[in-house]
């Protein structure tokens, strides 16, 4: 099967500042369909700016990527703009939704931008399938702010899902939530995953990494290891564990 | 396809910040409803002088006493009339392609019948009167030349005066008097009703102008000689030949007279209002322009306080092409909202002005349509600057912005 995402050599130099920032130093990966990927690596190790090179959000100094079997490495603003919109979903450390825009809007927001064209029917549909995949239906019509961070960044993963993208890519998805939400947007991740769908991720913590298929390691812009979960976590297990902590807690302390 | 979107995107965007948009929107709906409200009037104050010179008949030139030249006004307009009855026999007699000619007097009398009397104007003229002033009798007969000649004791009136004179109608074959002299009814004029001016046309008597000059006023020189040309096209040439032969009997003299067509009379009547109006409209427009210019400001914090928004859109695909559109659609549906917001405004103001003063205006749809366009044509010259700063953005940063 061919690769999802196929990086070859990829180097990231920042020359905006006044002595360039090589952040990202000759990465080889090749990532396949279904799998699950964590990236981790301590704080300025190039993370968040290999994501964004994945994402397409931004372009490699040198190297080659290949998204879909598409060289992506030599394609212009534009170009780049429709990847994004066809063939990722991005999901953010800080949810990065629409303010006063309802759950169903921000889902709505990338068949905004589509080649093919959709009716407000099939895309106010589409939007509210890829809610309900995240267990939000019925939350369609509330705003950012009337929602906790863990359904935020569910509405985010809907978003993401809207155009049925090849790969989802999050940068710390769990990064401004508590361990309970996280367990919950991991969750949400998994389930994804057993139907299918291509997911890398960013996170600081072990335990997050533990729910994923296979972890990769960056430091100083280099892969250091690259191995798979020998103890997979599962999201179910885990939540059924929290609550049962939680409910003994106020046993103990009532 | 993408541009069905892009304005719906631009309304949501609108509709979320719905009073900053009625204030940013509020520069234009002045600037607009200023500028209607400005035009209308100075329109209708031109076209109530018009209603006024057309009113004198068609193809009308009238020649005045005194002379106007580069020196200026010479001897009052008016005043100290050097026009003579021989100067409009003259032009009668000799001027071709002119279809009618009266000698014109005017003076205001008491006049008398029934018992009642009623102070009204008392106008000399020549049976070409009422075909000058396309004003027909609409009972009885106009005076004849014989009655010019004969220095006829005859009278046509108005129906403001028969009104006022013979309440039981029968007023054909009736006498007048006027300052003491009897005048029989002969005819009486179609009803004309008020001018823009607000001035009762029928308030009026028409009597030959020999009779008035000798027995009303009692003076040598009449007011006014009232010309009727036979056509537009002959307008011009009929009044150089009246020109020339009136200098021709002045023998040399300086002009003391002017002779102006109707045209020129509105023109010199409306220059004025049309002053007033290009400078009413100039002032209205500068501040239209103000308004434009708040709009870009707003939309200058606008996009940089959307910024992650745009990074957003940036992010799930958008192009810069759009969010270029969106800015400049929300700059555009602003600017014409409030242009059509203001000529509503604008439109109401007038007709408050015209309510209260009387004054009469006058909307006209191109100065609406052109509000519209203008106030659309704002939107997008100040709107396009910031919408270009938002397209150009860089996603990556744009999502960092704090
Ligand atoms: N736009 C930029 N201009 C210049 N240098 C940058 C830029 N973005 C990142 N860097 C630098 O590149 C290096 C890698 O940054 P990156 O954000 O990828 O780290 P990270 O692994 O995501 O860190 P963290 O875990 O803190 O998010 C850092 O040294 C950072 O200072
Ligand atoms: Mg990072």
């Amino acid at each position: 099967m061919a690769a999802v995402v196929k990086i070859e050599e990829i180097h990231k130099i920042y020359d905006s500042g006044e002595i360039p920032v090589h952040a990202v130093r000759g990465v080889s990966i090749e990532i396949h369909r279904g799998e699950f990927v964590a990236l981790m690596g301590a704080s300025g190790s190039g993370k968040s700016t290999l994501m964004n090179l994945l994402g397409c959000l931004d372009r490699p100094t040198r190297g080659r990527y290949l998204l879909d079997g598409i060289d992506v490495s030599q394609l212009d603003r534009n170009e780049l703009a429709d990847i994004r919109n066809q063939k990722i979903g991005f999901v953010f450390q800080g949810f990065n939704l629409l303010a006063r825009t309802t759950a169903l809007e921000n889902t709505e927001l990338p068949m905004m931008y589509g080649q093919q064209r959709h009716s407000a029917r099939d895309m106010r549909q589409r939007a509210l399938h890829s809610l309900e995949i995240v267990g939000l239906s019925d939350r369609a019509d509330h705003f950012p702010n009337q929602l906790s961070g863990g359904q935020q960044q569910r509405v985010a993963i809907a978003r993401a899902l809207a155009n049925d993208p090849e790969i989802l890519l999050a940068d710390e998805p769990t990064g401004n939530l508590d361990s309970k939400t996280s367990v919950e947007v991991m969750g949400v991740f998994q389930k994804l995953n057993e139907q299918g769908i291509t997911i890398v991720m960013v996170t600081h913590e072990l335990d997050i990494a533990r729910y994923c298929k296979r972890n990769l390691i960056l430091r100083d812009g280099r892969l250091v290891r690259d191995e798979l979960v020998p103890d997979r976590l599962n999201a179910d297990v885990e939540m059924k564990k929290l609550k049962d902590a939680e409910a003994a807690a106020k046993l103990t302390s009532g | 396809m993408r541009v069905f979107n892009t304005i719906k995107v631009a309304l949501r965007a609108l509709r979320r910040n719905t009073m900053r948009s009625i204030l940013t929107a509020l520069g234009i709906i002045i600037g607009v409803a200023a500028v209607i409200a400005m035009v209308s009037i100075g329109n209708g104050a031109k076209a109530q002088v018009e209603a006024q010179v057309a009113s004198l008949g068609e193809n009308v030139i009238t020649v005045f006493p005194g002379s106007f030249n580069a020196g200026g006004m010479r001897s009052g307009w008016g005043s100290a009339s050097t026009l003579t009855v021989d100067d409009a026999d003259g032009i009668k007699r000799e001027i071709p392609n002119v279809v009618g000619v009266t000698a014109e007097m005017r003076d205001r009398a008491q006049v008398l019948a029934n018992g009642l009397n009623w102070n009204t104007q008392i106008m000399g003229e020549s049976p070409d009167y009422p075909s000058i002033r396309s004003w027909p009798i609409g009972d009885g007969a106009m005076f004849t030349d014989q009655d010019v000649r004969s220095v006829a004791k005859v009278a046509i009136i108005g129906k403001t005066v028969a009104d006022q004179l013979f309440p039981d109608g029968n007023v054909i074959g009736q006498t007048i008097r006027i300052r003491n002299i009897p005048f029989k009814i002969v005819g009486m004029l179609a009803a004309k009703g008020f001018n823009l001016f607000g001035q009762d046309q029928d308030d009026t008597v028409v009597i030959p102008y020999t009779s008035h000059m000798k027995r009303v006023a009692r003076r040598p020189n009449i007011n006014s000689i009232l010309v009727q040309a036979a056509s537009a096209e002959a307008i011009d040439k009929v009044q150089q030949d009246i020109t020339d032969l009136l200098m021709q009997r002045r023998k040399g003299r300086e002009q003391d007279f002017t002779v102006r067509n109707q045209v020129e009379l509105a023109q010199a009547a409306t220059a004025t209002s049309q002053t007033m109006t290009l400078l009413l409209g100039a002032i209205a427009g500068v501040s239209l322009i103000v308004g434009g210019i708040g709009i870009m400001n707003i939309m200058l914090v606008s996009v940089t306080e959307r910024t992650r928004e745009i990074g957003i859109r940036l992010a799930v695909g958008a192009h810069g092409r759009d969010v270029l559109l969106q800015f400049l659609i929300e700059a555009v549906i602003l600017s014409s909202l409030g242009g059509i917001i203001g000529i509503v405004l604008g439109v109401g103001a007038s007709e408050l002005v015209s309510m209260k003063t009387g004054w009469p205006i006058l909307v006209s749809p191109a100065s609406v349509i052109v509000a519209v366009v203008f106030s659309a044509a704002v939107g997008m010259f100040f709107g396009f600057y910031p919408a270009r700063k938002a397209a150009q953005l860089d996603p990556i940063e744009a999502l960092r912005y704090e």
